[in-house]
């Protein structure tokens, strides 16, 4: 509990993936007592996942969304998790995250993060959106940011792109998840202010 | 003409007026994806020949990098 918590409360976030990003982000949003979090993925936990997801060695095999909707209510139980194991489309996007009143793009492959962008922007322009955009590789805490374009936020180093040098690490994608979630609160007490 | 792109005035003298695709080669952006906004407007990839940029226009091309 914390100050915030009452507030909090009254509001849904979605997340749009539910890996580094996502699972990070998803988590630290519970724990400071957001209402309801809408989460999809199609993916499942693998062992390499591990290095900087938010599951657990027994869970590898388990669908995503399910896994992190357990791994949430032993964190928080006042949190409503609806949790989506579908594969994102322009469609799908408007209908599931219809009322939240923040979306995060969590999402990993570019093309994917494009339309979930797009589609926020051109249907669904009232929605504010936090997405993560360069991830990759460790160090040069400097380099990560936060940039705002009308209700566009975009947390990351907006240039490291994930290959074999530049893997994705625990530190740095949990510093933009948790950036991202916490310009997702600053979205909903300061600017939405329900 | 001067442009702002991603918050920073940028002079062009290549021409007057650029369509998304010329203002791609020009800044040599070669991502395959970027989310183009002109005057705060989306411009989705089917318009990139048609939506023309102008002198004094605030143009975003913001770089959808892989990883999450």
């Amino acid at each position: 509990m914390n100050i915030f918590s009452e507030r909090l409360q009254k509001y849904c976030v979605g997340i749009a993936g539910a890996g580094g990003l996502g699972s990070n982000c998803a988590v630290s949003l519970a724990r400071i007592g957001i209402g309801k979090i809408v989460i999809v993925d199609y993916d499942i936990v693998s062992k390499g996942d591990l290095n900087r997801q938010c599951y657990f060695l027994d869970q590898i095999g388990e669908k995503k969304v399910l896994a992190l909707k357990k791994n949430i209510s032993k964190i928080n139980q006042d949190v409503e998790i609806y949790a989506y194991d579908l594969k994102l489309n322009s469609d799908k996007i408007i209908k599931i995250f219809k009322d939240c009143d923040v979306i995060v793009e969590a999402v990993d492959l570019a093309e994917t993060k494009q339309m979930v962008i797009e589609t926020i922007l051109s249907q669904m322009p009232d929605k504010y959106i936090v997405s993560g955009l360069g991830i990759a590789g460790y160090g040069k805490n400097i380099e990560i940011k936060t940039r705002k374009i009308d209700k566009l936020y975009i947390c990351g180093d907006e240039k490291t792109e994930i290959s074999e040098i530049n893997p994705p690490l625990a530190p740095k994608v949990g510093i933009v998840a948790n950036m991202q979630a916490n310009q997702v609160i600053e979205i909903l007490l300061d600017i939405l202010k329900k | 003409m001067k442009i702002v792109l991603n918050n920073r005035e940028k002079e062009i003298t290549e021409k007057n007026e650029l369509n998304v695709i010329e203002l791609f080669e020009i800044m040599r952006f070669t991502f395959p994806n970027i989310v183009v906004k002109i005057n705060g407007n989306l411009i989705q990839k089917q318009n990139y020949k048609t939506a023309l940029i102008r002198n004094g226009d605030m143009v975003d091309a913001i770089h959808m990098i892989s990883g999450g």
